[in-house]
């Protein structure tokens, strides 16, 4: 007896769970039937975690409802707890897949708070850094856009490209992958002439592959029927709901933070800010594969222009010193035991730092009270902002375009999640 | 820059400004929280400012701030979670980040708001986009904003009873605060 009535309960606690009150509906209109969709967290074209709850009409989506935080980590109270320092391999894993555009934001955040100034040399290979960053992150945008609407041979193309850039990581950073890159006051390692006849060798050989690519998509019937009017958005509802990036040039607004208010060498280099007019799928793919030959247009500068000399800033208080001088010299030894143990201590005052990162405005807000831990530290992600458009920009559209959509705005749940 | 956007405020709001600052190069005006949703529709509207893209709102706890020897504490990654008990008067900021697209220039605005009821007005009704920077402050600190039209928690759960990013919330989470699903 007492075995029947635990599995009684046992069961009833199953339709519990399975009642999910976020997908239950009730119809009292007989006519009125819309039905309630759960896409994600783990569907393939959500680029992560992203939960969608999209309302249908047919197939039409009246009305769709975003869910985030299956990848909170906190980071933000991790930051709190941690110097300066050892933040820096957090943000690469922010937005992952371009992780040398985070460390430099960071680093910049911090720098500004702190008073230090990187060294003209490691300001160019930050430059070449964030610029390759781009690249990898744009590829995998179109490459993963272009598979979610069934173009297979695109993404394989784009991660072919990308498997090149991570070779040109591992020389630059020592890593593929999290790479934690900068320093406070400059980058980890100089640029060696191997890493810069890779980086070379790749923007020589990369318009070749990228012009494959553009052939490929822009006179596709398949691909231009999926994106050419879909998700479109007009640049007012853009700005007011805060779109940025690549996101927001498509819909013709000229806001590109690298000219708005140059940050490292920027403003000594030339280039186009890519903006497009139609603000839907295809403009945003545009806007992309454009942009892409803009920093190979800017690594090539930089390449050139770079000055030789060091890579870190002489402020033995607050810039790591050279390892090899740490293990000889008794006041190196000092300032790095200093530095790694208590951190290094900023003006009390805060500070807003924002970025060009590879997905729109990439900010660090950082509080500081003097000592080496950041009081608060505050991540203005762009994933976060541009997918709060995606219900504006997904009702009136059908069913299929969703995964398009998603993928054209080009989220990442690392980042919009923290 | 500042002196401009002070003198533009002051004549507009009087009291309600209590100071406009610049530290390294960036304005920040503090303003009176009843106001607030009338200082973000005047700096966005008011045709010399013209600030029109909200890039960012958060909170911040300042519980602590002054005293060193306290803020020590919270560094711990494991300490009891004992709520503050005596109700700080202007304990938490929301701050707000806002680029002009036209003039090419940012200001920070900064409330203060109570630690015992913490309410602040919401300036969705100005910029939609405050929806969701909104939604996280409330997630992050409790702070409940007034006339937001869906204010939910945006990544914990929806019963999750604390709030992470206050100061006196340990680094290592309540043990036992997020159930686990049944095996």
């Amino acid at each position: 007896m007492a075995n029947s009535s635990h599995d009684k309960d046992n069961v009833a606690g199953i339709v519990r769970a399975l009642e999910d009150r976020d997908t239950s509906i009730t119809l009292e209109d007989p006519l009125e039937n819309y039905m309630v969709l759960n896409m994600g967290p783990q569907h393939p074209a959500t680029h992560g975690v992203l939960r969608l709850l999209v309302k249908l009409d047919g197939e039409t989506v009246v009305d769709c409802v975003p869910e985030l935080g299956y990848l909170h980590r906190g980071y933000e109270k991790i930051a709190e707890a941690s110097t300066y320092m050892e933040f820096i391999p957090h943000t690469d894993r922010l937005d992952y897949i371009s992780p040398v555009a985070n460390n430099v934001a960071y680093a910049l955040a911090v720098e500004k708070v702190a008073g230090v100034e990187a060294p003209p040399r490691a300001q160019y290979i930050r430059v070449i850094g964030a610029e390759l960053a781009r690249i990898s992150s744009h590829l995998m945008a179109i490459g993963a856009m272009a598979m979610d609407v069934g173009a297979m041979t695109v993404f394989l193309w784009a991660f072919r490209e990308r498997e090149k850039l991570y070779d040109v990581f591992d020389l630059l950073t020592g890593v593929r992958f999290t790479t934690s890159y900068t320093r406070i006051g400059g980058v980890a390692q100089d640029m060696t002439d191997e890493t810069k006849q890779a980086i070379t060798k790749f923007i020589d050989e990369f318009p070749k592959h990228h012009s494959d690519i553009m052939k490929m998509l822009n006179k596709n019937r398949i691909f231009l029927d999926r994106v050419v009017g879909v998700g479109a958005i007009d640049a007012e509802t853009a700005v007011s709901l805060s779109f940025s990036g690549a996101n927001l040039r498509a819909s013709g607004v000229e806001h590109d933070i690298r000219t708005f208010a140059p940050y490292l060498v920027y403003d000594r280099l030339s280039f186009d800010v890519i903006t497009e007019k139609g603000g839907d799928c295809f403009a945003r793919y545009m806007v992309r594969m454009r942009e892409m030959l803009e920093s190979v247009k800017i690594i090539r500068q930089a390449l050139e222009k770079m000055p030789q000399g060091p890579t870190k800033a002489d402020m033995p208080k607050k810039v790591l010193p050279k390892k090899e001088r740490v293990y000889g010299k008794m006041e190196e030894l000092i300032h790095d035991f200093v530095i790694v143990n208590d951190g290094v201590h900023p003006d009390v005052g805060e500070s807003y730092v924002a970025t060009e990162g590879s997905k729109g405005e990439l900010g660090f807000y950082i509080i500081s009270d003097g000592s080496g831990h950041p009081w608060r530290l505050k991540i203005r992600s762009p994933s976060f902002s541009n997918l709060q458009a995606l219900p504006t920009l997904l009702k009136g559209q059908m069913i299929s375009d969703v995964v398009a959509i998603i993928g054209s705005i080009d989220p990442i749940m690392g980042e919009a999640d923290k | 820059m500042r002196e401009k956007i002070e003198e533009k405020l002051r004549a507009a709001f009087g009291e309600s400004v209590i100071s406009v600052s610049e530290f390294k190069g960036e304005v920040t005006a503090e303003v009176k929280r009843e106001s607030i949703v009338e200082v973000c529709r005047f700096v966005k509207e008011d045709p010399e400012l013209w600030f029109d893209f909200l890039s960012d709102v958060c909170g911040a706890d300042m519980l602590d701030f002054e005293d060193a020897s306290a803020r020590k504490a919270y560094l711990a990654i494991e300490h009891d979670f004992r709520p503050a008990q005596v109700p700080i008067e202007e304990r938490f900021r929301v701050i707000y980040n806002m680029i002009s697209l036209k003039n090419k220039t940012r200001l920070r605005i900064k409330v203060k708001v109570d630690g015992e009821n913490p309410v602040c007005p919401s300036v969705t009704s100005v910029y939609p986009a405050a929806n969701w920077y909104e939604r996280e402050t409330f997630d992050m600190f409790g702070i409940t904003f007034e006339g937001h039209p869906d204010l939910r928690r945006m990544y914990m759960p929806e019963e999750y009873e604390y709030y992470p990013l206050r100061k006196d919330f340990p680094l290592m989470g309540i043990p036992g605060s997020i159930p686990l699903p049944r095996k």
